[in-house]
């Protein structure tokens, strides 16, 4: 009988959610890096000849998660250990300087809330996802961030299907020059007040696509965004803390 | 011996036929029941040189035609229909002049001509009460774009184009450009939903170049990971046909299950999509015995909680009801566009390049699926069956007391003028990886080739005779990667 079989998918399924999206912490992720304190040996290059995306900078050694794949080729090329990739997920900005990560730098991120965003959209804010160029990975886990598990609607925050109805436009991928007329196309359709959150490291900078033959990547010359949620693809608790942190949510 | 389908044959050794005799061979091979697995082209100077590989018995044939470009040949299309992805493919990349092909249309719109593509020569029916509906390239929900365009009459689809191209970079050009063993990063997002098959494509394909032996756990590892990742993507997928069906049960208990899945590949190899799981030479890959613990629990979770939901699922009348009989691809049809993959066995072909089984497939067989219908419910149902099958499999596996850490050893250069390909059976399908080094061992050529590139047409021909409404069930339910067309 299907009512008793629903029953049991009822009963198997019990709460899923992760209570604490805020202080979660996935086990095992490659996530925000960190870096030892000291100097590096002189001449030493190893790390930055490793990295596909060209992310690492020297003296001092720095991170730009906004490229950053955490691949992890920098902590196995680094003769002296000092790149670690943590599982802390938190680590979105709402500019791009906050992205580079630095020995010292704090072992979280904090973004501070935007007070004009937060008093528009704490309480209600819908999103508009488009892909122009991603892997569908980062699309992957922006939908997971409305499963029973991330659960973003307890926010009040949702993916919509129309940009008409939309705040904030997600967008995910290199941006192809195919995808240009298209997501200026949804960019304009959407009501003002409106923001662009960027999302992965191919959208924030290009990443493994910056330069390639397909991209063109002048929207977001146009549009400065507002937030950026760095990964490859990023988790789905990044993608949510970096918005609770820019609406001011506690 | 590799367990994945690999050939390796030096470039001078590839017999390369006079046009008509190409053309000969490719139709007596069809004559014999040889499948094409690919067919690509490449420039040489003034010269476009075409390779087919053919997959004979357990292994590969490669066969070589030059044509003079701004001659070209005569298609092979109209006898072999499965060949149209490759000789359109080749006509966009390389001006190949292809006479008499009866749809010679774009498949991603690449380099110069991606300023045409609105200008995409749409098929027309005419007809007085003939309407059209374009859908895209951005669609609805949070997923890649491509456009759609239905003609109709009523609610009825008498054809559906597929237009794609939106999400091209340029990624064959870019593999060109960088360190060949190094390609990693760039080959796991090719289709990123794909990552681990697309990443041991790339990577038996460099190790049959430099001729590199592999550990039988290094391999055992990367099927692990190849196995969670067709779990989780099967998962995804019913979960995403539940909720196109209004089934919501489905839609939030397979969702979650998938998670338990990515999560389980994120504590081996500390990505959930399998990056990093496969390194050219090695693995990512890490099992201990507290890991091997957790990924017992989490496969007996997964075929406890599975069991319940997919009880409640193919037991719901509502959800037969609204699959059954729609979007039926026949096993005729599917043999004739060369369908690979799951959309292939659920026509009831039993075609699955971890069969015949060879290195640790011969050890530890996989069980290879087939549902007869290839309609939207055998789809459903296949992926059910294969969730189920991949599990065993992990259990027997993973019974045995293992440990990995992540370790590879340091590849030497690429030797010159070599061809290697490598064949996966990735959760779609066959993911085709050829790399192929000229005189200086740099690479000359790289062709990646995802499923979906065979696979698309398939799913527009099943949606041919049905309603408008079924388009969302349809699409869903072959679950082709947009990107991974568009490369």
């Amino acid at each position: 009988m299907t009512i008793f079989n629903s029953l049991r998918v009822r009963m198997s399924q019990g709460k899923q959610f992760i209570a604490d999206v805020r202080s979660a912490v996935p086990a095992g992720f490659r996530g925000r890096p960190h870096i030892a304190d000291g100097a590096c040996a002189a001449g030493c290059d190893a790390c930055v000849a490793s990295c596909p995306t060209g992310a690492i900078g020297l003296a001092p050694l720095s991170i730009d998660l906004g490229r950053c794949t955490f691949c992890g080729e920098c902590v196995l090329a680094c003769p002296e250990a000092k790149i670690a990739l943590t599982p802390e997920p938190r680590m979105g900005g709402a500019d791009r300087a906050a992205l580079v990560v630095t020995a010292g730098a704090q072992e979280r991120t904090q973004i501070r809330a935007n007070d004009g965003l937060a008093r528009l959209f704490k309480r209600s804010l819908k999103l508009r996802q488009v892909s122009a160029g991603g892997c569908n990975a980062c699309e992957l886990e922006l939908n997971a961030t409305a499963n029973v598990n991330f659960d973003l609607q307890r926010y009040g925050i949702e993916w919509v299907a129309s940009p008409r109805h939309a705040d904030a436009l997600v967008l995910s991928g290199a941006l192809t020059r195919t995808m240009t007329d298209a997501v200026h196309l949804a960019w304009d359709a959407m009501p003002e007040p409106r923001f662009v959150v960027v999302v992965g490291a191919c959208a924030i900078s290009g990443g493994l696509y910056d330069g390639a033959r397909g991209v063109e990547r002048g929207f977001l010359d146009e549009v400065i965004p507002a937030l950026y949620v760095p990964g490859c693809p990023p988790h789905p608790l990044t993608f949510v803390n970096a918005i609770l942190d820019l609406l001011g949510v506690a | 011996m590799t367990s994945v389908l690999v050939h390796r044959e030096a470039a001078a050794e590839i017999e390369v036929l006079e046009i008509s005799t190409w053309r000969a061979t490719l139709l007596e091979r069809a004559r014999a029941g040889l499948r094409p697995v690919t067919l690509y082209g490449r420039r040489d100077g003034d010269r476009v040189i075409l390779t087919v590989v053919h997959q004979a018995g357990a292994g590969l044939v490669v066969s070589r035609t030059a044509i003079d470009p701004a001659h070209g040949y005569h298609e092979l299309t109209s006898s072999l229909p499965m060949l149209h992805c490759f000789e359109r493919e080749i006509h966009e990349q390389l001006a190949v002049r292809i006479s008499g092909h009866p749809w010679l249309k774009p498949v991603r719109f690449e380099g110069l001509d991606q300023a045409a593509m609105a200008s995409y020569p749409f098929y027309r029916v005419e007809g007085k009460e003939v309407h059209e509906v374009a859908v895209g390239p951005i669609h609805a929900g949070v997923i890649e774009p491509g456009s759609f365009r239905f003609m109709c009459f009523g609610e009825h689809v008498l054809h559906l184009e597929i237009h794609l191209g939106y999400q091209h970079r340029g990624v064959e050009r870019r593999l060109l450009e960088r360190e060949p063993r190094a390609l990693a990063p760039w080959v796991e997002t090719l289709a990123g939903d794909t990552s681990v098959a697309h990443g041991w494509a790339y990577a038996a394909a460099i190790e049959a170049l430099v001729g590199h032996d592999l550990d039988p756990e290094i391999e055992l590892a990367r099927a692990v990971a190849l196995e969670l990742e067709r779990i989780a993507m099967h998962l995804s997928g019913l979960s995403g046909l539940s909720a196109d069906l209004g089934f919501l049960p489905g839609a939030s208990t397979y969702g979650r299950l998938r998670t338990t899945a990515i999560n389980t590949s994120m504590r081996l190899c500390g990505s959930r999509f399998g990056r990093g799981a496969v390194r050219p030479g090695g693995s990512g890959m890490r099992l201990d015995a507290e890991l091997a613990a957790l990924v017992g629990d989490n496969v007996r979770l997964l075929r406890h909680d599975g069991a319940i939901i997919d009880d409640c699922f193919l037991s719901a009348r509502s959800v037969h009801h609204r699959l059954a009989g729609v979007g039926v691809l026949s096993p005729e049809m599917a043999s004739e566009l060369g369908v690979v993959g799951m959309a292939a066995r659920s026509t009831g072909v039993a075609l699955d390049a971890r069969a015949p089984a060879r290195g640790l497939y011969a050890r530890h067989p996989v069980q290879v699926c087939t549902e007869p219908g290839g309609d939207c419910w055998a789809r459903a149902r296949l992926r059910i069956a294969e969730i189920e099958a991949s599990l065993t499999w992990l259990e027997q596996v993973i019974a045995e007391p293992r440990a990995w850490t992540p370790r590879r050893s340091a590849l030497p250069s690429l030797p010159p003028s070599q061809l290697a390909i490598a064949v996966v059976e990735g959760w779609r399908g066959e993911v085709v990886h050829c790399l192929e080094t000229g005189p200086d061992g740099a690479l000359v050529h790289y062709k990646a080739q995802d499923p979906s590139l065979r696979n698309w047409m398939a799913l527009a021909i099943a949606v041919r005779g049905n309603d408008i409404s079924d388009f969302p069930i349809c699409n869903k339910s072959f679950d082709l990667s947009y990107c991974g067309n568009d490369l």
